[in-house]
């Protein structure tokens, strides 16, 4: 490639006039390294260096990576760092750093660095390029014979955009498919039912209305989720995972349709958020409210689970509960509204909102 | 210092004289080059390619930054892949992470425990990993912003600036897909939202969900899924997209900034060979030894602080990686508007935020430089990159834009700023929801009047020099500063840009009286072009630079004479 510079015309491109004539590239100003023989040697070793390096530091790597025990860790104010993790890394890290640094250095100090120019072409062709090309396309239009037969093409652009159906319907199993029934049997459903025992979440124990203290709250599973495992376990438990709370019954709104769905203002509500499905955890003992860490939606547990700030639209569904004949807390059924996050087809009418009765 | 004064459109040609000796090279094709040019024709490939041009700026550095991250990752990707096991089946962990003894967890799960504690420098590995997909969209997202405030969108690189657009929000996908993968509690939480994302999509919601959930959330199917997006799919379009990027970098060769010699119709630096090839080969290490430092010294992603994925607990201040911030404060501050309707629900505060805010920004990003161009009517090429100053409305809006997205992002921390600063929650968030909008119509106003001054101080500079730091004592006993001309290089670099004209509406009707339909330029581009232009500080003519210089010549004379009866 040529670097004379040519001036040539763009058809395009009006000569404009420029109030400053342009002064040219700047003049090649020499570095040290180019005047002082003794700089530019120890330019030169320093580069050598960086590169000699290189080797010790890759054989330091293969000998901590055989000498080091795999847990050896120590403390360094305060941080505590994984032996091999740090010698490997530091190691590593700067034998690829030396070559970088050790090239850049060449490119800098030993280089030529005198800027070049190098002439530009428009992007587009010019008239003669653009007529020779139709000539082509002409003749290979011409040849094809879609100038008479012109049903070719189209034919051929149909079946192929055909072609897509298939593509698609191909995917047609990724995922059962989420009509009324499945729904009602999926999304719609928790494995709480009658006389399900509510357990403590972390020992599985049951629970008794005594073991609770006002404003106390703990967090509970269906007595059933632990004879699941696997993604059933998972699946189920991103549902049904509840909240038991016990408020003084003096200092809350219950309404009159919820009366019996609470022992002694002992009350249960679903732990998934209403917005995005996150677990909610963080009790504001004294206001009722029940914060979610994730978008901070809250929900007022003394007012059956309405929202009383965030991103959330819907009340936290409650879930009936009774004593048994043992004393231990069991739900009265499943949740009277689907658990979690919005989607579609859901019916929101029968959610709680303020003011109902 | 003499300079040349009368080049216009060349330059003159700077080819460094070696002695001939023990620098020259080969004086023949011979041996491998021989055969390899008798194939594929090295000599053409050598003789085009080898001494291309690349001119020199730190900024050009940010998509080489993005460039080699990516390739740190596939490498550092593909030593992760050799253990890493994307299985949401259950199993008892057995490993030597003493704490998580006995748990059941996924597979997924277990073997990045195992790869972090088990594997010699797989915890290196796979922080480095982590850093890079971190430092690959910072440094893609920087470069996006060089590339438009330069305006080096514009003709011919409207394609190219779509390509990027295109690899931005793959990156995104690619990111997330990738933190995802552990199945630790931080990883699940974030799935938990994408559920809840997917579902909240009108119509057809549900249906997404259990097609890419296979079923109800979490299933046992979504970890593979998303190693088959994360490790194949994923990366094979972004290696397309960045081919087909480079390759037109390298048709309309690199842009330049304004100065001595640089003009529309050359690209003035450094060769290929050598020069670039070391720098740009010498800064593929660099990258990858900071990315490997980093890995070294810098924790992240602990998934073992974490455990495994738990649908009922979730920690305080969980927070995404730092590219989904914004999304994640959109979603936290969106009043809590949903539709329920006919037995339906439409959760407009999700759907919204989530995928109507990324659909924007990718939208907007995408139409811009049509857009611009309308506006300002330019259908020429540029390869002289603007200095932002010199485009203020293009500026503003882009500060507008980052401050807009900026607010998003503090709000996806809402939490965290209310708990460090110790305000209300429910303050910061109501703030935010101003803040978003007013933020940035203040940082367009702002930003617009600090470039139309920086114009007004290179006019002044043109016109009357720079300050010379002599003050002058008049005999009237007033003090004056001298003004010294600038050099030829900037008064040059300061002139260079083009000065662009709103465009006036045509007339509704043409000379003969009929009305003009679709043609000619409309009233409401006409003001959009105003809007875009109509500020702008002009450029010095020629005359104005003359006049100015004659009449400052007569101040300057008695300057000089001070500066030699001084005795310098």
């Amino acid at each position: 490639m040529s670097h004379d510079i040519v001036p040539t015309d763009h058809p395009s491109a009006p000569v404009r006039q420029f109030p400053v004539d342009d002064p040219g590239i700047e003049h090649h100003v020499p570095r040290y390294t180019d005047v002082d023989v003794a700089a530019g040697n120890r330019a030169y070793r320093n580069i050598l260096a960086m590169f000699g390096l290189v080797p010790v530091l890759a054989i330091a790597f293969v000998v901590i990576y055989f000498a080091v025990p795999k847990t050896a860790g120590f403390d360094v104010l305060g941080n505590n760092f994984h032996a091999q993790t740090l010698f490997l890394g530091l190691t590593a890290g700067l034998a690829v750093l030396l070559i970088g640094t050790g090239m850049v250095a060449w490119a800098r100090d030993i280089m030529s660095d005198q800027e070049i120019a190098e002439e530009r072409h428009e992007a587009g062709s010019d008239e003669e390029t653009r007529a020779a090309a139709l000539v082509k396309v002409n003749a290979g239009i011409t040849d094809s014979g879609v100038g008479r037969r012109k049903l070719i093409l189209g034919a051929l652009g149909g079946g192929m955009g055909m072609l897509a159906v298939p593509a698609v319907v191909l995917l047609a199993d990724m995922g059962p498919y989420p009509l009324a029934a499945k729904r009602a049997e999926t999304i719609e459903k928790t494995i709480w039912a009658e006389g399900v025992r509510l357990v403590n979440d972390v020992n599985e124990l049951p629970l008794k209305a005594s073991d609770l203290e006002i404003g106390q709250l703990v967090n509970a599973e269906p007595e059933t989720l632990f004879k699941l495992h696997g993604h059933e376990y998972q699946t189920e438990k991103a549902k049904s995972a509840i909240i038991i709370v016990r408020m003084d019954p003096a200092s809350i709104k219950i309404p009159a349709s919820r009366k019996d769905w609470q022992v002694d203002g002992i009350l249960a509500y679903s732990k998934i958020c209403t917005h995005v499905g996150c677990p909610i955890s963080l009790w504001e003992q004294q206001t009722h409210h029940l914060l979610c860490p994730c978008h901070q939606s809250t929900f007022d547990l003394g007012n059956s689970g309405v929202v009383v700030f965030g991103p959330a639209a819907r009340s936290l569904p409650q879930l009936p509960i009774k004593v048994n004949a043992e004393g231990y807390l069991v739900a009265q059924g499943d949740f009277p509204v689907p658990v979690g996050p919005s989607y579609f087809e859901r019916d929101s009418s029968k959610d709680f909102k303020e003011g109902d009765q | 210092m003499a300079k040349p004064t009368t080049i216009t459109s060349s330059a003159p040609v700077l080819e460094n004289k070696r002695p001939a000796g023990k620098d020259a090279g080969p004086q023949q094709f011979s041996g491998a080059a021989a055969w390899l040019d008798e194939r594929i024709g090295l000599a053409k490939i050598a003789k085009g390619g080898l001494r291309k041009v690349f001119p020199d700026h730190w900024s050009f550095l940010l998509g080489e930054i993005a460039l080699y991250s990516f390739i740190v990752l596939l490498l550092s990707g593909v030593f992760l892949t050799i253990w890493f096991k994307p299985s949401m089946m259950e199993l008892e962990y057995n490993g030597s992470y003493q704490l998580m003894k006995g748990l059941p967890m996924s597979e997924a799960f277990a073997s990045t425990l195992a790869l972090s504690f088990d594997v010699r420098g797989g915890l290196l590995v796979r922080q480095v990993h982590h850093w890079a997909a971190i430092l690959f969209i910072a440094a893609l997202t920087a470069h996006m912003l060089r590339v438009f405030f330069t305006g080096a969108f514009r003709k011919p690189r409207e394609l190219n600036w779509l390509i990027g657009v295109g690899l931005m929000s793959l990156s995104l996908i690619a990111g997330f897909s990738g933190y995802s993968l552990p199945d630790d509690l931080l990883s699940g939480t974030g799935l938990r939202f994408v559920d809840g994302l997917i579902r909240s999509i009108p119509l057809i919601g549900t249906w997404a969900e259990f097609f890419v959930f296979a079923g109800e959330f979490p299933g046992d199917a979504l970890i593979a899924r998303l190693y088959m997006v994360h490790i194949l799919l994923i990366p094979g379009i972004l290696l397309a997209l960045i081919g087909a990027h480079m390759t037109m970098v390298v048709y309309h060769k690199h842009t330049q900034f304004p100065g001595p010699g640089r003009t529309e119709k050359n690209v003035v630096g450094y060769p290929l060979f050598p020069v670039y090839m070391a720098k740009a080969g010498g800064f593929f290490f660099i990258v990858f030894g900071v990315l490997i430092l980093m890995g070294a010294l810098m924790q992240i992603n602990p998934v073992w602080m974490y455990g495994p994925y738990n649908p009922a607990q979730v920690t305080a201040g969980s927070q995404p990686d730092w590219y989904m911030g914004w999304v994640e404060g959109a979603i936290r501050i969106i009043p809590n508007w949903e539709w329920h309707l006919f037995g339906t629900t439409w959760s407009w505060n999700i759907f919204l935020p989530g995928v109507g805010l990324m659909g924007l920004l990718l939208t907007g990003l995408g139409l811009y430089p049509f857009i611009e161009a309308w506006v300002t009517g330019d259908k020429a090429e540029h390869h002289l990159l603007d200095r932002p100053r010199n485009a203020p409305t293009r500026t503003a809006l882009g500060v507008a834009g980052m401050t807009c997205y900026a607010m998003f992002w503090l709000a996806g921390g809402n939490d965290i700023l209310s708990t460090q600063f110790h305000v209300s929650l429910n303050a910061v968030t109501y703030f935010m929801r101003v803040a978003v909008f007013v933020a940035p119509v203040i940082a367009f106003i702002v930003t617009k009047r600090i470039c139309l001054s920086l114009q007004r101080a290179d006019r002044e500079r043109i016109l009357h020099g720079s300050e010379s730091g002599i003050i002058d004592r008049s005999p009237a006993g007033g003090y004056s500063e001298d003004h010294v001309p600038v050099s030829h290089d900037e008064a040059w670099t300061l002139t260079q840009h083009e000065q662009y004209e709103p465009l006036e509406a045509s007339d509704a009707v043409d000379v003969n009286g009929i009305p003009q339909a679709g043609r000619g330029i409309s009233k409401l581009r006409a003001r959009a072009s105003r809007w875009f232009f109509s500020d702008d500080i002009p450029v010095p003519s020629r005359d104005e630079i003359e006049e100015a210089h004659a009449h400052d010549h007569h101040e300057l004379d008695h300057e000089v004479e001070d500066a030699k009866a001084l005795g310098h």
